[in-house]
Order: structure tokens, then sequence, then C-alpha cells
């Protein structure tokens, strides 16, 4: 049997984080900025400490690091419910269910864990991830131009990466780089950069359709970093920077579809209370097809979404079914927002409601982490089980 | 846009306020002598913009000129502002205190 329905578990712990979205995050939110991305201090630690008496936080870590031992199908209906508020596309919750930080450093040496993994998971460390380069995202095989070159124990770093989140204000960062001129995506090599290294730069804020979010453009001038600072192994880079690349798609789709939901309900909700030339909207054709066309944008990525997360929890590939997901979701969730606004009129495109946001952050989402253009080639690639390129 | 604000400063008067539009977007508060005494931002909760902002730092008394830049992104520029005084002055603007309670992000933007 084929059933995508929440088991009894599963719709207490969704029905609990749902309560927690509306009762918590929707009145603290509707003092903020519209933009906002933060909360104040004291009330992140309020949000934490509730989220802990959930059994909830640190979402994403390990059980043997210390996270909840919650499979990543219950993590996805999760993060459906989380994204389920103005700022929840980027910031989900203000961040008070945690987070996994850098996954890739569950694969670090007991050293690197204990100088990096550890002090992050315990919120005294943060870091960024440094993949991204201006002469490109999509194919960081070829785009990485940063190069690092072996000099006695250290490796001496220089280049530039462009849209980097979190780089000005981290203790360290992992950065991919070219150690190997002749070997494409065999001559990338993954460093932890301590972000107090000479010739480390943040040299500006990358501005975007996010306000309360921005990027970062990051140089390297004869950086050096020990060697001991290699992550995993020289030249075996990039298959830690694509591992993660698809496990992130799963939740990254998730959150399109929360927001997608809950524009969806703001829709519906609307379109019972306005009256136009002595009907309500829900009676009219033209907004009934706007609304089913919603539902099915909305299904069609949760399946899809779902079937990516069981297939992950069963252990087997599920690189095709996450680069779906994360299209669908993410194309899908734009059409739903852009409806919605479209039946909310005038006022869909004020700051007064949450549509505007959501529509500028969405955009991002059809590029972010793999445009569709890239989804695609994932899932051509193994419809014809070659590398196509 | 520069990383920083090059615009010309401007006497914090009634009559400067109120020719002020109602856009959304970043300022600089400063005293007679031209030092930056506090960075602000206009977002999408104030009732008239940078001139509401403005009226209540004339009201306030907080400062002596002003400047402002109209952006939509105002938060990411209001964080780069403060990143980038920071990294000139090696310290934030005597009323941005608040934001000192966080922790801030750092430039070196050259």
């Amino acid at each position: 049997m084929i059933d995508f329905e929440p088991s009894e578990e599963q719709a207490l712990i969704v029905g609990q984080v749902r309560r927690f979205v509306r009762e918590e995050i929707w009145p603290l939110e509707a003092k903020l900025d519209p933009d906002a991305s933060r909360v104040e201090p004291e009330d992140h630690a309020r949000l934490v400490a509730r989220t802990r008496a959930m059994g909830l936080y640190g979402l994403g870590i390990p059980p043997e690091f210390g996270g909840p031992d919650v499979d990543i199908v219950t993590q996805t209906l999760i993060a459906i419910e989380t994204a389920q508020h103005r700022a929840g596309l980027y910031s989900p919750c203000f961040g008070a269910f945690g987070g996994a930080g850098l996954a890739q450093l569950y694969e670090a040496n007991d050293e690197q864990k204990e100088r990096y993994l550890f002090p992050m998971l315990r919120g005294e460390k943060r870091g960024f991830f440094g993949l991204t380069e201006p002469s490109g995202g999509s194919d960081p095989a070829r785009a990485i131009r940063t190069r690092a070159v072996r000099d006695g124990d250290d490796w001496v770093i220089n280049g530039s990466k462009i849209f980097i989140s979190g780089a000005d204000g981290a203790d360290f960062g992992i950065v991919f780089a070219r150690t190997d001129a002749d070997k494409g995506r065999g001559g990338i090599t993954c460093f932890i950069l301590d972000a107090d290294t000479p010739g480390f730069h943040v040299r500006r804020v990358v501005h975007t359709l996010r306000s309360g979010h921005y990027g970062t453009e990051l140089s390297f001038e004869d950086a050096r970093v020990p060697h001991a600072n290699v992550l995993g192994e020289v030249n075996r880079g990039f298959a830690i920077a694509n591992d993660r690349l698809t496990r992130q798609r799963i939740p990254y789709a998730a959150g399109c579809l929360g927001v997608a939901i809950r524009a969806q309900e703001m829709a519906i909700d609307y379109a019972k209370q306005r009256k136009t030339f002595g009907a309500a909207l829900s009676t009219r054709q033209a907004i009934q097809w706007m609304v089913v066309d919603n539902e099915i944008d909305i299904r069609t990525a949760r399946w899809a979404i779902l079937a990516a997360a069981c297939k992950a929890a069963r252990g087997e590939p599920f690189r095709t079914e996450a680069a779906m997901a994360k299209l669908l979701a993410s194309e899908g969730a734009s059409r739903v927002v852009d409806r919605a606004i479209q039946i909310h009129g005038g006022y869909g495109v004020t700051k007064d409601l949450p549509l505007e946001r959501w529509y500028r952050e969405m955009r991002i989402r059809r590029i972010g982490e793999g445009p569709s253009e890239v989804q695609r080639i994932v899932m051509a690639r193994d419809l014809f089980d070659q590398a196509l390129y | 846009m520069g990383v920083r604000m090059d615009k010309p400063w401007r006497e914090l008067t009634a009559a400067n306020v109120a020719a002020l539009g109602a856009e959304l977007g970043v300022y600089q508060l400063a005293d007679a002598e031209g030092r930056i005494v506090r960075i602000g931002y206009a977002g999408g909760r104030t009732l008239f913009g940078l001139r509401s902002e403005l009226a209540a730092a004339l009201e306030a008394g907080e400062a002596a000129r002003f400047r402002t830049e109209v952006t939509a992104q105002y938060l990411s520029r209001y964080e780069e502002l403060l990143m980038v005084h920071a990294a000139d002055h090696g310290a934030l603007p005597v009323g941005n205190a608040a934001d000192a309670r966080r922790r801030m992000g750092r430039l070196s933007p050259g």
C-alpha cells in the first residue's frame, strides 16, 4: 500500500508544531518589521526553550551528536509547518528549532570535530559554506577558480566567492578550492578556514530581493590554511559539496510548500469574505479555478517531497526524487503565491500582508540550491543512466 | 550604489524633514562636526517612511544633520552601513548601542 498520510505520532508532532507557529510565532512577528528575519535575543531564547521542551530542538543533528531522534519524513513534515509564517521561507520559526549547521563537519576527523563541529553544535561558533564563485554556481566542478597551492604544512588560497550567507558573522568557513587544475571535479578540495586568517576578507554585502538577508563577497589573498584543516581528502571535495546539495533539496522544497499552503489558506479565506458586484469572490469561476490550480500545485509538490523523503529514509538513492521535489515545489509555490496575490488584489502587494515578501523570496528559490534547469539536468542524467557532461 | 553613503549632509530642520518623501530606506544622523551619531532605517511599519523617522530624530534633538538613501533593501543596507562604520571607526555610532547587544558581522570594505 502506498500511503503518504502521517502516522498517529507524526500527526501529533505536526499538530504541536502547528500550534507553536500560530501561538508563538505569528503574534511575535506581528510586531516586527515586515522584512525582519530575526527576533530579539531574549525572544529567541524563549522560543528555543519551548522547542527544547517539545523535544524537537536541533532537528537535522544526528542523534549521536545530540539531536532528537526524528526521521527524515517527520522532519520534512515539520519543515512544511515551520515555514508557514511571514519570515518562514528563509528563517523558519526564527531558528527556534536549531539546525544541522554545516553537515559536512559530521565527516570531519576527531580533531576537527573538537575544534569546529562541537562548538558549532553548542552555539559557540558559526560557520559559512563557501562554494559559489563569480564564475558560476550551478557547475561548481568547472566554475571553481579559487586555487589552493600546497606550501609545506600549509595550503595557500587565492580567489573569491560570492553569494555566501553568514560569512561576515562566522568564526570559520568551509571553503572549496581547486587543488588540481587538470582534474575537473576530481581536482577540488574542501578546507576549513578560520575567519581570522590573514588574507581572508569579507569585501561587501550583496543585496538581493531579500531585505532581511544578504549574501557576501569574499576574497582570499594568500590566505594560509594548515593541511590539518583539509576536510576529507585532497581532491575529493566535490563529493562533499554534492552530497550536501542533494540532501538540502528536500527541506528546501518543504519550505516552499509550507509557504504555498499558507498562501492558499489566505486566498481561500479572503475569497470567502471579499464581495464584488454583490457576491463573494469565492463564487466566481475565475477565482475558483485559481484556487483549484493552487491546490494542484500544492498536492503535486507534497507528493513529490514525501516520495523523496521516504526514499531517503529507506536509504535508497533519491537524487532524482529530490531534484524533482525541489523543482516542483519552488516553481509550483511561486505560482501559488502569485495567484494568491491576484485574488487579494491591491492588498496582496502591500507590506500589510506577507504575500509580497513571499513573492520576492520565492523567486530566489527557483535559483537557490540549484536552479530549475540544473534539477532537470540531474534528472536527465539519472534517466539516461550516464553523466551527460 | 557605493558601500558607503556619500550623499551630501542636510541640516536637520523641520522644513528639510517635511520635504522628505514617505519612502522606505536608510539614514545617517550626524552632529554639527559631521560625526555620525546614529544609523537608522525606515522600515515597512513606519507611518510615513523616512519622513517619520527623521521627524522623530528632530523632535528628540538627536543630531544636527542627516542624509538619506531610499531603498527597498533597507534591512540589509542598514546592516551594511553599520558594518562599514565599524570597519572605518572601530566601533558603532553612539546611538546604535542597541545593535551592539547582538553579534554584528565584519566587513573589510577596502
